[in-house]
């Protein structure tokens, strides 16, 4: 169990003091992948190293299991990490790399020939780390993380690098050790990663957290299904579904716009929300309105996310800052 | 989705159970022993550092028997002050060559042991598996010290050893049981461990590696050059400095020196060995404790 509590981290000093993580409270609890979400630069490896003690909060706190984790003196039967697959020395071989963290922690040779084996990297592990792909440093990474068989993880931005097989290899990973009773934290800035791996939701922007909870609420909240209606006459059609409680804006879904116009105009095109297309069949039915096409889209969570961090983005492409 | 849940929280208590407060019971007493393994095996499994170490020894042990041969052919037995040649016979054992080798070698092996660290990111690897930094630190500057006494103990004995009996041809040849001889020896042996030492600490604040190793040159060899005996406060500053501490170990005669109104003394000397190693080793440590990661 990872608890959060008004944890704050602030860069530099005089005016040009930032906040990069900015009283965030939450908790991750065992048994669960929670993924922790967030667009580039929201502050999510910040926490993540407050998290492990490598760096020290401005203000708040931050506990693993009940404890300050810089409090113990060994880590790896605590927490396990991969915080930067490149966060090795490139002249070791992977065997030796892994040795000199096991025996830090008095762990036996025998548990990194284990973890070497899990991760798939038994045959590359006399190799200097150097000439390994970014997938490899990943699996080495998950490899260090395991060496302690520990109750909590931490992984950030998991997935870069890996190929398809190896991307399905850790979305099973983290679901076997959640359902070991583990807690598992993984980071991510693309939501699509985490719609098939989490359990629960943490998503901050600019440091501060939006939201914390299942993914089925963060889905929920999401939005209702939008219904795309072509149809001979909007004007009527909009005054009755309006009528029957709908809202109803003419044209087509902003975010579909694009490709709507190349095959009918924005004129016969209404959008609306508050009905499903069943009852707005009827409904035009009964008025002896003339619909053309019925198109439900349920609002995905990429685009939740999208819009829940649309104004903490850090970095966004083409507009000066 | 809900299925997967509820397989999840189905396991969870059986298997809490096992984990959950396992590392807890099973965990062993943390063992500073196991740091200095880990540190040890670090130190070892990097290919340029034996390397770096088996072609100075080398170096060192060749310039040693280079000028100890010359001596031997150019001295006629019984000519000069004997104390004099002494001084000559260790100079041939270790000369200033030689500790020029053992200040850059040690120096900049001290500095990329822990700046490679930082420049790499397995600082952050490392400071994750051991969340005390400290004990990380010291476990570091003892194998390090240690490698540098043995790396001295081993190039800088083979040297007087063979120097000396190459010597004792012509009745020169120096014996360990002498005192001026063994303060000569114990001095060029402990000047790697201090030199090293300097290395991590500066390593350790400069946290890049090529800087770090050219700080540590910098401190270590060319300082020196810059100061002179001339006023009181560049004397003591001069002699607060390792190589002019070891130069000044070194010499077991004043004779045919430039006389000096500030000279330094033995005991100042090994003062110095000591408080730049130990120095060196606390600022480190301090740092290290304090910095964000």
């Amino acid at each position: 169990m990872i608890e959060v509590n008004e944890l704050t981290k602030h860069y530099g000093r005089g005016t040009t003091v930032r906040a990069a993580v900015d009283r965030l409270t939450f908790t991750v609890r065992p048994g669960t992948v929670t993924g922790f979400l967030g667009p580039n630069g929201a502050g999510k490896s910040t926490t993540l190293r407050m998290v492990l003690g490598l760096n020290d909060p401005t203000a708040g706190t931050v506990t693993v299991d009940g404890r300050p984790f810089r409090g113990r003196p060994r880590g790896l039967r605590h927490v396990g990490a991969l915080l930067d697959a490149g966060d090795v020395h490139g002249g070791r071989s992977a065997r030796a790399h892994l040795r000199a963290l096991a025996r830090s922690n008095r762990i036996p040779d025998a548990r990194v020939e284990e973890v070497l084996a899990e991760v798939g990297l038994a045959e590359a592990a006399g190799r200097r780390i150097r000439g390994y792909s970014l997938g490899m440093k990943q699996r080495l990474g998950i490899a260090g993380a395991l060496l302690g068989d520990p109750p909590v993880l931490l992984f950030d931005e998991p997935l870069n690098g890996l190929d398809p097989e190896g991307v399905l290899w850790v979305r099973g990973l983290f679901r076997r050790l959640a359902a070991e009773g583990r807690t598992v934290f993984v980071s991510s800035h693309m939501m699509a990663e985490m719609e098939h791996t989490a359990d629960r939701l943490v998503v901050i922007g600019r440091g501060r957290l939006i939201a914390d909870e299942s993914l089925a609420e963060f889905a929920a909240r999401a939005g209702r299904a939008t219904v795309t209606v072509r149809t001979a006459e909007p004007d009527r059609l909009a005054a009755v579904l309006t009528a029957a409680g709908a809202t109803v804006r003419p044209g087509p879904e902003a975010a579909l716009a694009g490709a709507s116009l190349t095959e009918a105009g924005p004129d016969d095109t209404l959008t609306v929300t508050g009905l499903d297309d069943r009852r707005i069949g009827e409904l035009a039915l009964e008025n002896g309105l003339l619909l053309y096409a019925l198109t439900t889209r349920g609002a995905s969570l990429e685009e939740a996310f999208m819009t829940l961090t649309a104004d903490s983005v850090e970095y966004l492409a083409g507009e000066p800052r | 989705m809900n299925t997967l849940m509820t397989a999840g929280t189905a396991t969870t208590d059986s298997r809490v159970r096992r984990t959950g407060p396992r590392a807890l019971d099973t965990e062993p007493r943390a063992r500073f022993t196991d740091l200095l393994a880990a540190e040890w095996l670090k130190f070892r499994s990097l290919r340029s550092i034996p390397w770096v170490l088996g072609l100075s020894a080398l170096a060192v042990i060749a310039a040693g028997l280079k000028s100890a041969l010359y001596t031997r052919d150019h001295y006629t037995p019984g000519d000069g002050d004997p104390v004099v040649m002494a001084q000559l016979a260790l100079n041939d054992a270790f000369n200033m060559a030689a500790a020029d080798i053992l200040l850059l070698v040690a120096g900049g092996l001290g500095a990329i042991v822990i700046a490679g660290e930082y420049a790499t990111g397995l600082i952050r690897t490392t400071l994750a598996a051991v969340p005390d930094r400290r004990a990380v630190l010291l476990a570091k500057a003892c194998v390090l010290a240690a490698a540098m006494l043995g790396y001295g103990l081993l190039t800088v004995g083979v040297s007087f050893g063979l120097t000396q009996a190459i010597l004792s041809d012509v009745g020169i040849g120096q014996s360990l049981s002498d005192p001026a001889a063994f303060r000569y020896v114990a001095a060029a042996v402990l000047f790697g461990p201090v030199c090293a030492l300097v290395g991590l600490g500066l390593g350790t604040l400069i946290r890049h590696s090529a800087g770090a190793v050219v700080g540590t040159v910098v401190v270590l060899f060319f300082l020196p050059s810059l100061l002179t005996e001339r006023y009181r406060w560049t004397a003591d500053l001069l002699h607060a400095l390792p190589l002019p501490a070891f130069q000044r170990l070194a010499r077991t005669t004043l004779a045919g020196m430039r006389p000096t109104e500030y000279p330094a003394t033995v005991t100042g000397s090994w003062i110095t060995f000591a408080a730049w190693a130990l120095g060196s080793v606390a600022v480190a440590t301090l740092v290290i404790h304090r910095r964000d990661h």
